[in-house]
């Protein structure tokens, strides 16, 4: 195997929000990879290098992503001098993400800092007045990366990681002793023993999987998509939490066409807010577009504000719908217009007047609580937010139960630390430890080796 | 003055190796020793081989050097460790009657038109312009030469302890050498300081044998090297080794003595090896163990002494005699000579490069122990490399460097220059990250070619093993294309208690299930007319290495993949005179690590300790200058 062939994706463009988000995909078999999960107008094999195309991309349950445009690039004439593929999609880092996790189960892993330019040196793309500009981008890379290292979310990371990797070379160990030192005299451990503590790390990291949502969340932002029926005060709503008028207040339905999104920052937590344009059936064909993309805003919702009218009735259909597309725990019930005269004929979970501001603390208080209800992690906790993180601790587990099963078949040691000593790499990976000394440096710690 | 090509410093196994592997290359040597008849000798255990280091002798063998044929030649017990465990960890180890060995080794150099064994030592070493010109005797001679290799095991400055007293030496009755290190210290070199020590020698008639636990040889024993006539193998009579336990009693006289220690009362500055303690080490770090093993390995047929393997120890002599009678089947015994510790000079090995020759000095080389390592078979694998490396630089041939993927040679050589030992260096099998790659039986096929190429293997050999390849090749093509049928073979499944087959399967796919033996599954086929049959059934030795090659194909594959991944950045080479201070944007740390060990290629720089995989991708960024 070349090292081509080992498919690499990263985003290309700065991470957070712009207009449009490149990633980039390169190695060969990039194109009929990107070509999977694809639907466009022309068979992305087919096409010639440096061609520009329109289409969709699918996630692996065949539902729509985004709509982008694939950039060809042919051997060599690439970036990296490889078979590449440039996704440019809107600039969310929730498209990115999805997209980048669709890639990774097509056989492509993420690429390494620094990967694609190692690359385009290695074959031959740049030159070295070239290399010496990207070093120093490289470099300037590692130092915010070690800023980044310093905030308390990666040290607790790091730590527990490590925690992880002791323990792990603790099992290696276990297994290593028997290999090297079966002469001696000593008392080797049961296999359950190594067992026990493989399901451990396991459990372990998953916890850690488990955190990678709310990682997310904190890295990336709520999604909040405001749904209700036209005129109950959606633009309003969102003017008044922005307190700027950019979504264009009206009443005649169905004017907010497009989803307009903004961000705020409420005590430190970013919300990305989604104003939808209604997701009712509609035979205009603009409006149909509005009304799908709405309808994407909702799934896309960590959290879905159903707005409705506390001078009308409760809008049962549309709360139906929305039970299509998102769960009840998701979906917070708004009532608007408390300014105005009304009786209560429904309740709901707060009540509002987007006009006045009235309860819209209060409905801040809801939003945060309801961001993190799901997962109740304190400061303390250990939290994974980035993707390569995440694609390393899947490693580390999928090692973890190879060696679990190695174990379970009866292979000798040597088999058993091969799967345990991969897993080992990954963690390692993630807090940047490569050493297979530590493995000899516990046996002789703990073990009175010495014939 | 003589003229040599090359000359080398030391008759030990690296030594040995160097001098008859240069010479074989076509090269004049002049193997200087301070002991015509010390060479060969080994100054630790009566063994050859064990855990890994069984590993490094048939490496040796198959580059063509003769650790194995005299291993083979002298050993009087041979035993395959790790048998339960799978064929990868499979090594050999044999006790060697210490005299015979010894006795062969010098037969052996002198055996060679083009290899002269001079008496004497070396005060220092010649050089014009960074390069070796010659060296300078004890004797007041002086030897013109090309390359110098120097294998001086434990003797620069040797320092031996027992108790408090010290005594100058590199080993029991023999002098230390002195004067080499200063003189490579005024040539740049910087030295450190190791130690190591061997346990009292007990007589053997002393021993009360019949209460003692046994330990026999393989009933079938097997040789190391490709070259040992199968036929009169084993060549002497084979003897049993005997196990015994100390105990509370014999560790608190121990402790009587540890205000004579010379290792406690910081006598001994020299670092230990932590996989082979002192006795007084094993006591204080792991107090919690009430009892430690000891061997009783005999040094020989007619030798009437006993190894007691596992006492290592620096103690005073009398302490030791005291404890070791309170040892069961010792309680009579005669200590013959008393453990001692030695400490000696070594020179970090980062200052050598994956050849072995020193960055600061052309046409030096280093080998063995002044590297930091130990053991007779770790040496060795040093010394047929720098005795190989030396006569290319003088044929002004391209350097020979193993690769870790092929090689433990290649991972020792590796990990010395690029982590630089700074406590003794042994091998085990899990320093070699590709260790299923690595397996005793197929170093035929990984090494052969190079002893060929170089002269040191025979075209017969060569070709044997050539056979050997296309057998296994051929025979796993056969496998995979031969199909057995649900009849044929679900009465034997059955009575495995292994699931039974519906489909006819291919014999290969059968061969990986745990609990079915290739041989087994073969005896199924249809005889009379299978070529199958015919070509394997009776090839025993390579049918068990189709067998690992199909058995672990998953997990072989896995790694050869790794390896794959790997061998690019192993291929990038580093110019050696590459000036790290030209890297303004890696971190300090990694730019004095990389210039302190100059790295051959990037995948030895990422070996590193300190070196960041940024400061590799900017390494990567400038080189193509």
């Amino acid at each position: 195997m070349n090292f081509e062939d080992d498919i690499i994706v990263a985003l290309a463009t700065p991470a957070g929000i712009g207009a449009i988000s490149v990633i980039r995909v390169s190695g060969t078999g990039s194109i009929s990879a990107v070509g999977k999960i694809f639907n466009g107008k022309h068979d992305l094999l087919r096409c010639s290098t440096h061609t520009i195309h329109y289409g969709k991309i699918f996630d692996e349950n065949k539902e729509m992503i985004d709509d982008v445009l694939i950039s060809i690039f042919k051997k060599p004439n690439s970036y990296t001098g490889e078979e590449s593929v440039e996704i440019s999609t809107h600039g969310s880092s929730l498209i990115v993400q999805k997209i980048i996790q669709t890639l990774l189960k097509e056989n492509i892993r993420l690429a390494e800092p620094g990967e694609f330019t190692k690359r385009a040196f290695l074959n031959g793309r740049i030159d070295l007045a070239q290399a010496e500009a990207v070093a120093d981008l490289i470099n300037s890379r590692t130092e915010a990366s070690f800023r980044g290292a310093r905030n308390q979310l990666d040290g607790l990371l790091s730590k527990k990681v490590e925690g992880l990797r002791n323990k792990l070379v603790t099992a290696s160990s276990l297994i290593e002793l028997e290999l090297d030192f079966a002469e001696e005299d000593l008392e080797f451990v049961s296999k359950n023993e190594v067992i026990k503590l493989i399901d451990e790390i396991i459990f372990e990291i998953d916890q850690l999987l488990e955190t990678y949502k709310f990682g997310k969340i904190l890295r990336d932002g709520v999604n909040v998509a405001i749904v209700g029926k036209p005129n109950v005060g959606k633009s309003s709503l969102l003017n008044y939490i922005l307190k700027e008028s950019r979504a264009i207040v009206s009443h005649i339905p169905g004017t907010t066409r497009d989803v307009i999104r903004e961000e705020v920052s409420i005590d430190g937590v970013l919300f990305r807010l989604f104003d939808t344009a209604g997701i009712r059936n509609s035979y205009d064909e603009i409006e149909k577009e509005g009304v799908s993309r709405s309808q994407q805003a909702v799934k896309d919702a960590d959290i879905v504000i159903f707005l409705n009218d506390i001078t009308e009735k409760f809008s049962m259909d549309l709360y139906n719908k929305l039970l299509q597309l998102t769960t009840k725990d998701r979906i917070l019930i708004v009532l608007n217009k408390i300014d105005l005269n009304f009786t209560e004929t429904f309740s709901g979970d707060i009540k509002i007047s987007a006009l006045s501001g009235a309860g819209i603390s209060e409905l801040f208080n809801l939003l945060k609580e309801k961001a993190a209800s799901n997962n109740s992690y304190s400061e303390k906790t250990a939290i994974i937010s980035s993707v390569r993180h995440y694609d390393a601790l899947l490693n580390a587990r999928k090692q973890l139960k190879n060696a679990r099963r190695s174990i379970e078949n009866k292979m000798s040691g040597e088999f058993i630390s091969t799967d345990l000593r991969s897993a080992e790499d990954s963690l390692g990976e993630i807090i940047g430890i490569v050493s297979s000394d530590d493995i000899l440096n516990s046996i002789f710690a703990k073990f009175c080796i010495g014939k | 003055m003589r003229n040599f090509d090359i000359i080398v410093v030391g008759g030990g196994h690296a030594g040995i190796e160097a001098s008859i592997a240069a010479t074989q290359m076509g090269c004049s040597v002049g193997l200087v020793t301070m002991d015509k008849n010390a060479i060969g000798r080994m100054s630790c255990n009566p063994a050859i081989g064990g855990s890994a280091k069984g590993h490094l002798v048939h490496e040796v063998d198959a580059l063509g050097g003769f650790m194995g044929v005299i291993a083979d030649k002298t050993g009087i017990q041979f035993r395959i460790l790790n048998k339960s465990k799978g064929p990868a960890v499979w090594a050999g180890r044999c006790q060697s009657d210490r005299k015979l060995y010894s006795q062969e080794a010098v037969h052996l150099t002198s055996s060679f038109s083009n290899l002269e064994v001079i008496e004497d030592s070396i005060l220092g070493i010649l050089e014009e312009n960074k390069s070796v010109t010659g060296v300078k005797t004890q004797s007041g001679k002086e030897f013109k030469c090309k390359a110098i290799i120097i294998c001086s095991g434990t003797f620069l400055n040797g320092l031996m302890h027992t108790g408090l007293s010290s005594e100058k030496g590199g080993r029991f009755g023999e002098k230390p050498a002195t004067g080499l290190t200063e003189s490579l210290i005024n040539m740049g070199f910087i030295s450190g300081r190791l130690k190591t020590g061997t346990p009292p020698r007990l007589k053997k008639d002393s021993i009360n044998w019949e209460i003692l636990e046994k330990q026999n040889g393989d009933e079938n024993p097997k040789p190391f090297s490709l070259r040992t006539d199968k036929n009169q193998f084993p060549f002497l009579p084979q003897i049993s080794c005997y196990i015994t336990y100390t105990d509370r009693v014999v560790h608190s006289i121990l402790e009587k003595g540890f205000d004579k220690s010379p290792m406690f009362t910081g006598l001994i500055e020299g670092v230990g090896p932590r996989y082979c303690p002192s006795i007084e080490d094993k006591i204080v770090r792991f107090s919690e163990k009430e009892r430690h093993q000891l061997f009783l390995e005999p040094e020989g047929l007619d030798s009437d002494q006993i190894y007691l393997n596992g006492f290592s120890t620096s103690l005073p002599a009398e302490i030791q005699a005291e404890a070791i009678q309170k040892i069961k089947g010792l309680e009579n015994v005669e200590m013959v000579r008393a453990g001692y510790a030695v400490e000696y000079d070594y020179f970090p090995p980062y200052q050598v490069d994956l050849s072995l020759e020193t960055k600061l000095i052309t046409g030096l080389y280093f080998a063995g122990q002044i590297n930091g390592t130990s053991g007779y078979e770790e040496a060795a694998g040093q010394g047929i490399v720098a005795g190989i490396n030396a006569a290319l630089k003088i044929q002004k041939r391209p350097e020979f460097i193993l690769k870790r993927s092929e090689s433990y040679i290649g991972v020792l050589i590796d990990d010395l220059v690029s982590k630089s030992t700074k406590e003794p260096y042994r091998m085990f099998t899990s320093r070699a990250e590709h260790r299923l790659l690595l397996r005793q039986d197929n170093v035929d096929r990984r090494l052969l070619k190079y002893g060929y190429e170089f002269g040191l293997i025979s075209k017969e050999l060569y070709n044997e093993m050539k056979e050997r390849e296309s057998f296994i090749s051929i025979g796993k093509e056969l496998l995979s294309q031969t199909k057995i049928l649900p009849n044929q073979i679900n009465q034997l499944l059955e009575s495995k208690n292994l699931s039974e087959i519906e489909n006819a399967e291919t014999i290969d796919k059968l061969a990986k299930r745990p609990g079915l033996s290739l041989k087994e599954i073969l005896i199924l086929v249809d005889q009379k007319e299978s070529m199958v049959y015919n070509n394997l059934i009776d090839k025993n030795e390579l049918l068990e290495q189709l067998e690992v090659e199909i058995k672990y194909e998953g997990y072989i594959k896995r790694q050869e993949d790794l390896v794959i991944k790997t061998e690019k950045l192993e291929e990038m080479l580093i110019p050696l005179n590459f000036n790290y201070n030209n890297l303004k944007t890696i971190s300090t740390e990694g730019r004095e690590k990389l210039s302190k060990i100059r790295p051959h290629s990037i995948g030895q720089a990422t070996r590193i300790s300190g070196v960041t995989p940024s400061d590799i991708s900017v390494l990567l960024v400038y080189l193509k200058s």
